[in-house]
């Protein structure tokens, strides 16, 4: 049995068995994953790792890390429909659907996050216009819908489905207002992003996280978005090269990914520039008047030594970000590629340390620090996560023409 | 958002000097309040204490060593930390007595207020409560029980205002004008040694405003801004000193 008539034109995948071997093992995880989830929403939250002092830990680590990751999506779509920069053309499918891909998956944790899913919607339904987070519940709602906007044409490109009058006629038309949604997906989350970082930047009895700020808006508001658009480019980049490792195909010129790696270094440059500002104000002035110091917000001894400081700043930003503006390295694939991945690494622990290390910093004097570790329960779910984006993309992959130079690259 | 001006504002004043740590205010608070026998109280991160109580140490060693119990209620921030950042405007300042509320069934259960309450007042249902049976028979019928994924506070006994409002109401007085002792939380009913006052911060009569205008009297993080409605008493300063966060050789400012 083949489902070659389904591929896109011109191009090779591999046999029906291998492929189906492929999701089999994916779909281990999906299994799995789907088993915390039973047990998380049949018995409640409480068979995770949280407790009373964390109450955020791996989920809103794994969300926020994915959705700065996947802002790839909607700054490469700005850049290629608003800016017209025409060489983007070649990965914007792809920026899209791990955008989708991200966005969604983040959905899906919070359904396990929250202690009532079903009363999700009362985020629109009661809606407290000073939370950041209810800025966040509308950003990330209306962003995902404006990403599956976008992901729509794409399937409805299949080689097959493209042969129905009706489909063909709507993917075009999609694709003639696609600017529009790019706009209105910038916008949308460029806020998303952005209260993600007031969330943290407004909690005034979190010292660690607290910071003044432009208007309602704390600086961390601008560091996330400043951070998400410098990493989301050079995350789509790696995904297009583990999409390439994976199926052994040239799927992305390296000119494109070049660019990606370029566009990520200069913001890179930009965003540590005021990250470093902001974390010597934050040391000299906002703890200080907290009486606190520099030193009271770290401790090794459980897991939260400056360690992640300067990983952050020093392996997951200031080198990379050097890296990536130099044009010999970005000329040098492993070297362009291991930048990215610092990259990501460093906005990871950014998120991981807005997350969890806040939490377990003791602001009372008399009380004392916390360690949190996540358990099965969580890493099982976001590993389905993990193994959704997986899944979604082989399939896409296989059937949808993503890559518009695939077919010029295996010549 | 702005912090409300309210005509009265009901204030607890824990006199540290006094208390024993005989977790009589906690268990009252439990049962008052239809906090549920914990299942597992082994991870103490896990338990729900509306009144918890934390051993303060001067750190220094015997003879000169030294405790104080520090009994941890909500503190009703004037400014709450928690209630501006909740989505669903599921806790609010907005009622007159200055009480920060907690609506159960609005609760999305996303836990930003506890992550935003410095003082660890909030805590989560992570399973569904479960009373052994005939346990039942023991809960107060004027407090909701709580299902698993909200989140819950201490609430001043809030059931006990109302009702002194209503019995006002019969009596034919001024519902917002409450005698001293016409409204009390359990916790402050059944200390046995008193060290727990409540009234109207704001009526110069009441016992706890006096208190808390008394150079020994303090608010847990006070500089952080949160203008806590909980004062706490002791004629020991390194009791005090614990109230706060100080620099070595510097005077913090308040930074909200």
């Amino acid at each position: 049995m083949s489902d070659r008539a389904y591929w896109p034109e011109g191009v090779e995948r591999c046999s029906m068995g291998k492929f189906l071997a492929w999701l089999g093992v994916i779909s281990i995880f999906l299994a799995w994953g789907g088993y915390g989830a039973y047990k998380i929403l049949g018995t409640g939250i409480g068979v995770t790792g949280l407790d009373n002092y964390f109450g955020f830990g791996l989920w809103i680590t794994f969300d926020l890390a994915v959705i700065a990751l996947g802002a790839g999506a909607f700054f490469s779509g700005f850049l290629r429909y608003i800016m017209r920069v025409d060489d983007l053309k070649n990965v914007i499918n792809l920026a899209v659907i791990v955008g989708f891909l991200c966005y969604s998956g983040a959905m899906m944790i919070l359904v396990l996050d929250i202690g009532q899913p079903l009363r999700a919607w009362f985020g629109y339904w009661h809606p407290n216009v000073h939370s950041m987070l209810t800025e966040v519940i509308f950003c990330i709602t209306c962003y995902c819908t404006v990403l599956i906007i976008e992901y729509v044409p794409l399937i409805l490109e299949n080689r097959k489905i493209n042969e129905n009058r009706f489909c063909h006629h709507l993917a075009h038309n999609f694709h003639v207002y696609m600017p529009l949604f790019a706009g209105i997906g910038t916008f949308l989350s460029f806020f998303h992003q952005g209260s993600l970082g007031g969330m943290y930047g407004v909690l005034f009895g979190r010292p660690f996280v607290f910071r003044e700020g432009f208007f309602i808006w704390p600086w961390t508001f601008f560091l996330f978005i400043s951070s998400a658009i410098a990493c989301g480019p050079a995350f789509t980049m790696l995904c297009a090269t583990l999409m390439e490792t994976i199926t052994g195909r040239k799927l992305l010129g390296y000119e494109t990914k070049k660019l990606m790696g370029k566009i990520s270094g200069l913001l890179l440059c930009f965003y540590m520039f005021f990250k470093l500002v902001d974390t010597y104000a934050w040391a000299k002035g906002i703890l200080p008047g907290m009486g606190l110091t520099f030193d009271q917000m770290y401790n090794s001894e459980y897991g939260y030594g400056t360690i992640w400081l300067w990983g952050e700043l020093l392996i997951g930003g200031l080198v990379p970000a050097v890296m990536l503006i130099l044009p010999n390295v970005r000329n040098t694939p492993a070297l362009l590629y291991t930048a990215a991945i610092l990259a990501g690494v460093g906005v990871t622990i950014n998120r991981f340390v807005f997350t969890v290390q806040a939490l377990a910093i003791p602001v009372m004097p008399f009380d004392r620090w916390t360690t949190y570790i996540p358990n099965w329960a969580e890493w099982c779910t976001s590993l389905m996560i993990v193994a959704y984006g997986f899944f979604i993309m082989s399939l896409s992959y296989r059937y949808l023409p993503i890559f518009p130079q695939e077919v010029e690259l295996n010549k | 958002m702005q912090a409300h001006n309210f005509k009265v504002k009901w204030g607890m004043v824990i006199d540290l000097d006094k208390c024993t740590g005989c977790g009589a205010c906690s268990v009252a608070c439990r049962a008052e309040n239809n906090l549920p026998p914990e299942v597992d109280a082994g991870n103490k991160l896990r338990t729900a204490d509306w009144m918890n109580i934390y051993e303060l140490s001067n750190g220094k060693p015997f003879p000169e060593h030294e405790v104080a119990y520090l009994p941890r209620p909500c503190m009703q921030c004037g400014k709450p930390s928690c209630s501006t950042v909740c989505p669903v405007v599921a806790t609010t300042k907005d009622e007159e007595g200055g009480i920060v509320s907690q609506v159960y069934p609005r609760c999305i259960g996303c836990r930003y207020c506890m992550a935003a309450c410095p003082y660890h007042a909030r805590y989560f249902n992570w399973f569904d409560p479960i009373w052994p049976e005939g346990m039942e028979k023991t809960l107060t019928p004027y407090v909701s029980a709580r299902p698993r994924g909200v989140v819950e506070k201490c609430t001043f006994c809030h059931h006990r205002f109302n009702a002194a409002k209503e019995q006002a109401r019969i009596n034919g007085e001024d519902p917002t004008a409450l005698p001293e002792d016409a409204y009390i939380p359990a916790c402050a009913e059944i200390c046995p040694t008193g060290a727990i006052k409540f009234g109207d911060l704001n009526n110069a009569e009441h016992e706890v405003s006096k208190i808390a205008a008394s150079d020994n009297a303090f608010r847990l993080l006070a500089k952080l801004g949160t203008d806590p409605q909980v004062y706490y008493y002791s004629k020991r300063e390194w009791v005090r000193k614990l109230g706060d966060n100080y620099l070595k050789n510097a005077k913090g400012e308040d930074h909200v």
